[in-house]
């Protein structure tokens, strides 16, 4: 197998991770910017097992199982809050949770 | 000075003596009105008798050397600063004692009958017995902070009971006065407290006990003296009515009747008399406040008679006569006589409460009127009263062996012959004793005989007072003859009241005059006194015309003058009260609400308008706080990349 870059991994979960984070600042919909998040942590995995693969080291991909496990408890959790959230509004908008602030 | 033996009663014995009245107060405040009025008067009076029979033995037990102490707990401990709440009883306290629970005794019992048409007696005997419980505490504290406490409690039990009848605006005024004026006083005498207790740190003695007072009291500077007792005495002169202060006692008279016997004339006032006492040493070392003390009981004494003389209210002659009284007593203090100032107090607690009962009763007789004249001719209708109130003027002018002949004869002797006294002091006391001889009769006969100038309805209600009213009035009437006997002359039999007292006053040595002159001087008294008694039998026993020609005398000046009180109260209302209601009122107007309002709206609003300008960046958005939180993660990250 040829031998790719370790350059090229990089810059492909930047990009996730920028998509991520754009989708986090701009969707108006909390599951997509609950999505977005799950994109940002694997772009992280990613980074996280190229130089884990480029130095040879295990811990890089036993840091990815931790993440992972905690992602998918994020995700029950973030999907049962945006259940309730949705049940008192009837929306899923964040900019109309605006309730803490004076 | 000798030492006094230390002693302990058994069974604390000492703490029931206030604790019991301070029981009943409160028993009678919660459950009072289930009792209903007469249970709860009982109770009250039962109280005090039991003091009273505590306070006997105690005085039966007492060696005159010796002192009870009774610690109850430690007050207040501050590193080596430490006050006891400890009662204490040694033979000056023991004599007030007596006086306060035995005629406070009386007292209550006359208050059962007389209170016993009011709706608020269980109130009056709350009142009562709260203020018996100060009173004593005044007297039995062993250090100077217990007997300021009991010196603020009285002042609150007189203005409750002055403002009794709280619902007439015009008590509840005199009540006001009486808290107001003695609170001025007893600022000069929280001063005061606060000076001996730095003065004396200073030396490094930390204390506020009598005893441990009277051994370092040496250790002070005679300025730093002076200025204490200065101060002392501003508090006596609130409390015992003395110029300036006294304006507040005569207006206290709007208290029901038994109030003015047991406050204003038996026991609170003379508190002020009975600090110094008991500071004697202190006192004694301040020559220029002892002259001062002397000069303005002296000018008291004369004051008060003089306006005396034309009041119209039988309280208010009695009142005046009061601070007149009170004015004898601190000319002895102030010529270092303290035996004869306590002596005079003890006596004169019994014919004042003895007269003043007995006005209460021409009161309670006359349906309320106080007006000597719309009285006369009551004699008939009520003989106790008026053979007791006979036997009490008697001994307020100072009739031969009656009690006031006695303890006045000795403090006028002591004013002529004491290392501090002198002729001038002598002859102020003597003319007081003339012109008080002169009111008191005048007020005898205007009360009790010629023609009755009462209204028809107030005629036919007329009726001597009950059983439980005048026999309090006979016991004080006896006390009124016979307690004098105890300080006698040396010419007559001897002084038991001087041989009691002198391990607290010292042996009085003084310089040595001839009896001689005592006898003379005694004589010159008795004379003025018969000159002002014959006068009143002429003025207003005939019916003369000579009082009015006199009032006319000189346009009418000099007895509007004392009629009117020399107008102090009139001068008091337009240079102090005036211009200080008026300060308050620029103070309510415009300080508060502008200057502190102000301020502290000031600071609020400043914090608000402040806080506006960031709160803008409070959207209440996550996605911005996010956003926020990103650049900031960047911006941090693009630092510390740079620092490396």
């Amino acid at each position: 197998m040829a031998l790719v870059p370790l350059n090229y991994y990089l810059i492909l979960s930047a990009v996730i991770f920028s998509i991520g984070v754009i989708g986090v600042l701009v969707r108006r919909n909390l599951i997509v910017v609950l999505m977005s998040i799950e994109l940002m942590l694997n772009a992280v995995n990613l980074t996280f097992i190229a130089f884990s693969r480029y130095l040879g080291a295990m811990a890089g991909q036993v840091t990815v199982f931790f993440v992972m496990a905690v992602a998918a408890a994020e995700a029950v959790i973030g999907l049962a809050i945006i259940i309730s959230v949705f049940r008192h509004r009837q929306s899923l908008d964040p900019q109309e949770m605006q309730l803490l602030k004076w | 000075m000798v030492a006094l033996t230390q002693l302990t009663l058994p069974c604390d014995l000492l703490r029931w003596i206030p604790l019991l009245p301070l029981a009943g107060s409160a028993i009678n405040l919660f459950f009072g009105g289930r009792m209903g009025k007469t249970a709860a008067g009982l109770l009250a009076s039962s109280a005090v008798a039991a003091s009273f029979a505590i306070a006997l033995w105690v005085f039966y037990l007492l060696p005159n050397n010796g002192i009870f102490r009774d610690l109850v707990y430690t007050w207040i401990e501050s590193g080596s600063f430490k006050v006891n709440f400890a009662l204490q009883a040694d033979a000056l306290t023991a004599v007030m004692l007596l006086v306060v629970t035995g005629i406070g005794f009386l007292i209550h019992l006359y208050s059962l009958g007389y209170m016993e048409h009011d709706t608020d007696m269980v109130r009056f005997f709350v009142y009562l017995n709260l203020f018996l419980f100060f009173m004593l505490l005044l007297v039995m504290g062993d250090n100077l902070l217990l007997l300021f406490v009991g010196w603020e409690g009285v002042g609150l039990c007189s203005y409750l009971l002055i403002g009794f009848w709280y619902r007439d605006q015009n008590n509840a005024i005199a009540g006001n006065k009486a808290f107001i004026v003695n609170r001025i006083g007893d600022f000069g005498f929280v001063l005061g407290i606060f000076l001996l207790v730095a003065e004396l740190a200073r030396q490094g003695v930390w204390t506020l006990d009598f005893v441990e007072l009277e051994k370092h009291v040496k250790l002070l500077s005679p300025i730093a003296i002076g200025a204490i007792t200065l101060l002392l005495f501003v508090g006596a002169t609130g409390k015992s009515a003395q110029i300036p202060l006294f304006v507040w006692l005569p207006d206290a008279m709007a208290g029901p009747t038994p109030v003015s016997a047991l406050i204003h004339a038996a026991t609170m006032v003379t508190a002020g008399v009975y600090m110094t006492a008991r500071l004697h040493f202190l006192f004694e070392l301040a020559p220029g406040t002892l002259h001062l003390i002397a000069w303005v009981g002296a000018a008291t004494a004369i004051f008060a008679a003089t306006i005396a003389l034309t009041q119209t209210d039988i309280k208010r002659v009695l009142a005046y006569s009061t601070v007149s009284q009170l004015g004898y007593m601190f000319l002895a203090v102030g010529v270092g006589a303290f035996s004869a100032a306590v002596f005079h107090l003890f006596t004169h607690a019994f014919f004042k409460a003895c007269l003043f009962l007995g006005s209460g009763s021409v009161i309670h007789a006359m349906g309320g009127e106080q007006d000597m004249r719309k009285m006369g001719g009551l004699k008939e209708h009520m003989p106790r009263t008026y053979w007791t109130y006979v036997v009490a003027t008697l001994a307020i002018a100072g009739a031969p062996f009656t009690a006031g002949f006695f303890s006045k004869d000795l403090i006028l002797w002591q004013a002529y012959s004491s290392a501090h006294g002198s002729g001038w002091l002598w002859v102020v006391g003597w003319l007081t004793a003339g012109l008080t001889a002169f009111y008191m009769f005048r007020q005898l006969f205007m009360v009790f005989h010629g023609t009755c100038r009462a209204d028809a309805k107030t005629k036919a209600h007329l009726h001597e007072s009950p059983e439980v009213m005048t026999e309090p009035l006979i016991i004080l009437a006896i006390g009124s003859i016979f307690t004098g006997w105890l300080g006698a002359p040396e010419y007559l039999w001897g002084s038991r009241w001087d041989k009691w007292l002198a391990p607290i006053f010292g042996a009085h040595e003084g310089a040595h005059h001839s009896v001689q002159l005592e006898l003379g001087l005694m004589c010159l008294t008795l004379a003025i006194i018969a000159v002002g008694v014959l006068l009143a039998y002429r003025f207003y026993y005939k019916s003369s015309t000579a009082p009015d020609s006199l009032a006319a005398l000189a346009g009418g000046a000099p007895y509007r003058l004392s009629f009117n009180k020399y107008y102090i109260d009139e001068l008091y209302d337009f240079f102090i009260v005036q211009p200080f209601t008026a300060i308050s009122s620029f103070f309510a107007r415009f300080f508060d609400p502008w200057i502190i309002d102000g301020i502290v709206n000031g600071v609020g609003a400043s914090a608000r308008g402040l806080s506006s300008v960031w709160r803008g960046v409070q959207t209440g958005n996550v996605q911005h706080y996010l956003a926020a939180f990103l650049i900031a993660t960047l911006a941090l990250l693009a630092y510390f990349l740079r620092q490396q």
